[in-house]
């Protein structure tokens, strides 16, 4: 049987930037102009007298070696993916770094969003092509690369929804969207924030909110569904085109937020099942990388028919080359420019390395993954499932929960997940707020993580389980081999203790004495 | 199977028939396809995916990709001038270095021990960006500038309960768009009318008068921008501050945190809110991929129970005198509060951040005051250089940090025409304002920074010379 592996995180106590370096020391130096420049005068004598800054800013004065190595230090305090990460919903999977390469090459890194079309056609190409391959996946007839995130696009359907309602003269009329309490939170917050009152459906008897409760919340106050399906339980609701007919029956517009589609890539597509919309994040599940929370791309799609709302500019292709044209009814935007481009050009990257073979390929591996995983996290005393008299094999997740272990030992899971990466591996995601069973945990193994890798991820699950049982005060004192002790974070919900800047910490917690020092 | 006969995948660990075999063995099941039961048979997709060939190899697949993007041209190889809300400035090598680190590039949402040295960058972040603007209470980075000027108002008018933002005429379009979007439209649930001020023509700066004008019970917020889209530094942001104050609305202040380490930070002169752009603290402009945004207060409960953003605040651990970091008003968010949440948050900017953090420490006070001075000399010289060209005009001659109005009406030719004869030469010229600002007719905005020599000055003006002549 796999044993977790020793292991012991590099542990720099390294201090805040703010209390490093020397006065006069430098990182980064800058000529001075050359003599038809410096006949302009001084900087000072440019600028409004009022507007001049009065006092320095109280930044370390470092070297560039010095400042390398702090960050290199702090980077080794992190665990990422060179453990094993299985972080549900996030679907972990290789960055390519070839991609990365790309990246920082001057035709990625060192354009500017205004240059001419004529200038960015390569990039517009890539655009282009990337949009075939996700109207291929998804069936819709046009996406936009603007929303910078999974939420964001969300927010870009509200955005539309809002267009077509205005477009139609509903915007008023209409003012309710429908979401399930299993939808991510983004659904009900940018429907919210987009002006929409909410209408939140609950969960059933088979793991997902019933045809009866649907019909129940839709009516002529419908503006949209947003929905996502299977949900991070692993559950597919079998009954998403019934709902889908529903919403558009009573007139409203029904959105698939496809972040968790790695179970599913090539075997459904949203338009296939009515949908008006749907939404991929490409640092997720087209192999961007997460970077600790984006930069990302929420991909929205739409039919024909909504597409003359969607955000500007929309790239298209001409006989003379590669255009960026207006929508007919635009809402407008909802970030600046066209959005991370550099980030669909990883995305494009990965969707070419893998084709439509490899696609498929890979969601059978995750939900084979998955189903493997659950045999051996199921077989750990302690360890329960959510909706465990649902038989048949999970998609590419299961909701697990450590409601047993908790009555049993009194441990829960955000102390196992502390303990876990004791041994190397990083804490899997637990659920959304609010947690429907008690101490939720739900990991996603994916198509990357090799069978080597959940064997040992399970053992590590196994091991903190057993100490739960025989050694809970190892659990609750955990972590120990990691770069610090437990957080106290008590105090980050106090605002006379938190501190979310350097100048805060030194007036809450060092009586102003160290900046007054500095000053 | 395996993608391209037979050849496992490298991205696949488990593309290897053994391992499938092994898998399926474990758990019981006859095939891989049974484990797809749930899905009911009319939902599934049955025809072949339109998806081009598969470049599973790293060489071919470079080799594609190189094609494409080569067909750009850059503003490495290229002369520019474009600025605007993305600007090119240069990014120290060690940022690069940094941010490609497969432990950031790779974290997600761990511990606080897993992710501490993440953490602490991030904390690093706020903490510099806080000395940069004078601000106590510092989130962690939204979308965009424009997305912080949209939550920053969405703030505002949560504390007064105001439906109505004044902001500068000469605002930058795209930010605009963004906070429009934001303030949603006429008709819709939440709706927050933003009202032009006008600028004055001669100084480009606020026209005070037409501010008092519009000031009143229902004005959530008074926003400007320092510097300004149009270049222009916005001299008199005290008395602004004072008259929005005197009607009971907040101050905003967005801001290019690059200047300030020669300008005023905006708590300074009464704002209530700080927000901007971090992309010019060392992040590549990658045709705007670059862009993020913060927001930035006084340390009130006030106004730190309205933050839409995550926030990360240090902690004591169990071990004495060792420091750590979580998260603070995570309950806030729409991740503890769903539809009740301030706004919304998700994936953000967070790797970008890091590299901002590392571009601070470098720079240090001096490395700031230092760059602010070369910027302001460099451009004024751009613009007294380009004012001698016949028929080419300043529009805001004074007071301006690195970006300034070049009006084109005395040469007969649109911004248009002489940037398209520019690139023919090589050079990116300013933003073409005339559709955004017809008011300014035939004008450009000229973005120059610490990277543009004297040189480049010289050539832009050779080239403008002969366009033009």
């Amino acid at each position: 049987m796999t044993e977790p592996r020793a292991y012991r995180q590099a542990s720099w106590n390294e201090p805040v930037a703010m209390e490093l370096g020397a006065p006069g020391r430098r990182g980064l130096t800058f000529a001075a102009p050359e003599a038809e420049v410096a006949a302009i005068g001084a900087a000072e004598d440019l600028l409004p007298p009022a507007m001049r800054r009065r006092s320095r800013p109280a930044l370390p004065e470092m070297t560039e070696h010095d400042t390398l190595r702090h960050y290199v230090r702090l980077s080794q305090q992190v665990l990422g993916m060179v453990g094993i990460s299985l972080f549900g919903t996030c679907t972990m999977k290789y960055n390519p770094r070839v991609s990365e390469a790309l990246g920082l090459r001057p035709q990625t890194a060192e354009l500017h969003p205004l240059q001419h079309p004529s200038t960015l056609q390569g990039l517009l190409e890539i655009v282009w092509n990337f949009e075939r391959i996700l109207k291929a996946l998804s069936g819709m007839d046009r996406f936009t690369f603007q929303a910078a995130g999974g939420a964001d696009a969300a927010y870009a359907h509200v955005c539309v929804t809002r267009g077509w309602l205005e477009a139609t003269g509903q915007l008023g009329v209409r003012d309710e969207i429908v979401t399930s309490i299993q939808a991510h939170p983004c659904n009900p917050a940018t429907a919210a924030a987009g002006g929409f009152k909410v209408v939140t459906l609950p969960l059933e008897e088979g793991g997902y909110p019933s045809v009866e409760a649907l019909k129940a919340a839709l009516g002529p106050r419908t503006a949209a569904l947003m929905i996502n399906n299977p949900d991070d339980m692993g559950i597919y609701n079998p009954h998403m085109k019934e709902w889908v007919r529903l919403v558009k029956e009573a007139g409203a517009l029904a959105f698939y937020d496809h972040a968790n589609f790695n179970g599913v890539m090539g075997k459904i597509r949203a338009r296939d099942l009515g949908f008006d919309a749907c939404m991929f994040m490409l640092h997720k599940t087209f192999g961007g990388p997460k970077g600790g929370g984006g930069p990302a791309v929420g991909a929205y799609g739409c039919t024909e028919e909504l597409s003359r709302f969607l955000p500007k500019p929309m790239v298209n292709k001409t006989a003379s080359g590669f255009t960026l044209d207006i929508p007919e009814n635009s809402v407008g935007k909802v970030r600046e420019f066209m959005g991370n481009l550099h980030i669909v050009m990883r995305a494009y990257a990965w969707a070419r390395g893998m084709g439509a073979e490899g696609i498929n390929e890979a969601s059978d591996i995750s939900v084979l993954a998955n189903n493997y995983m659950e045999k051996g996290l199921l077989a750990i005393r302690g360890v329960t499932k959510s909706h465990p008299d649902i038989d048949g094999p999970r998609m590419e997740m299961t909701r697990y929960s450590l409601g047993t272990l908790k009555e049993e030992t009194g441990i829960g899971v955000g102390e196992v997940a502390n303990r876990m990466t004791d041994y190397g591996v990083d804490a899997p995601w637990l659920a959304h707020e609010p947690w429907h069973f008690p101490e939720p945990f739900t990991p996603e193994a994916g198509e990357l993580w090799s069978k080597e890798d959940i064997d040992t991820w399970v053992a590590v699950v196994r091991k903190v389980c057993e100490e739960a049982y025989a050694n809970p005060e190892i659990v609750k004192s955990a972590p120990h081999n990691a770069a610090i002790a437990k957080v106290q974070a008590e105090g980050c919900e106090d605002p006379a203790r938190w501190a979310t800047t350097w100048r805060a910490y030194l007036r809450k917690h060092r009586g102003g004495a160290r900046q007054q020092a500095a000053e | 199977m395996t993608a391209e006969g037979g050849v496992a995948h490298p991205w696949m660990a488990n593309s290897t028939p053994e391992a499938k075999a092994a898998m399926l063995r474990a758990i019981g099941a006859p095939s891989i396809a049974s484990l797809f039961d749930q899905i009911p048979a009319d939902h599934r997709f049955r025809g072949q995916l339109d998806l081009p060939p598969a470049l599973a190899s790293e060489v071919a697949l470079k080799r594609h990709m190189l094609g494409l993007l080569k067909k750009n041209q850059d503003c490495e190889g290229n002369l520019s001038f474009l600025g605007g809300g993305i600007w090119q400035h240069h990014v120290p090598a060690i940022v690069d270095e940094v941010v490609g680190r497969t432990e950031f590039l790779t974290s997600v949402w761990g511990t606080p021990s897993s992710d501490h040295g993440r953490n602490q960058a991030w904390f690093e972040f706020c903490s510099m960006l806080g000395e940069l603007v004078g601000m106590e209470f510092v989130g962690l980075p939204v979308y965009s500038w424009g997305c912080a000027i949209g939550n920053a108002v969405r703030m505002a008018s949560r504390l007064n309960g105001r439906r109505e933002v004044l902001v500068p005429a000469g605002m930058c379009p795209e930010r605009l768009a963004v906070l429009r979007q934001y303030c949603e439209p006429e008709g819709s649930g939440g709706h927050i009318a933003v009202v032009p001020v006008a600028f004055e023509p001669a100084s480009g700066m606020l026209d005070l008068g037409d501010l008092k004008a519009k000031l009143s019970a229902r004005t959530a917020a008074v926003y400007i921008e320092n510097p300004g889209f149009l270049g222009v530094i916005e001299a008199r942001g005290a008395e602004i501050g004072r008259l929005a104050h005197a009607a009971g609305a907040e101050f905003i202040v967005g801001v290019d945190p690059i200047s300030l380490g020669v300008l005023a930070p905006p708590a300074d002169y009464g704002a209530d809110i700080v927000i901007g752009t971090i992309q010019t603290l060392g992040a590549h402009m990658s045709a705007g991929g670059g862009a993020g945004g913060f927001i930035a207060s006084r340390d009130e409960e006030r106004y730190a129970r309205e933050y839409p953003t995550l926030n990360i605040s240090i902690a004591p651990t169990d071990r004495p005198g060792e420091h750590g970091f979580a998260l603070s008003l995570a309950h806030q968010s729409s991740y503890g509060m769903r539809e009740e949440g301030k706004d919304w948050t998700g994936n953000s900017v967070y790797l970008t951040t890091i590299g901002c953090a590392a571009y601070m420490a470098l720079m240090g006070p001096q490395g700031f005051a230092e760059i602010g001075e070369v910027i302001i000399r460099r451009s004024h010289h751009a613009a007294k250089v380009l004012s001698g060209i016949e028929g080419l005009r300043i529009a805001f001659p004074c007071g301006f940090f690195k970006e300034f109005v070049v009006n084109f009406d005395g040469t007969g030719r649109t911004v248009a025409q002489v940037n398209d004869a520019l690139r023919t030469r090589g050079i990116f010229g300013g933003q073409d304002l005339s559709a955004d600002f017809p008011a300014l007719g035939q004008s450009a905005l000229y973005a120059v920074t610490e990277i543009h020599t004297a040189d480049d000055i010289a050539r832009l003006a050779g080239a403008l010379q002969e366009i033009v002549a």
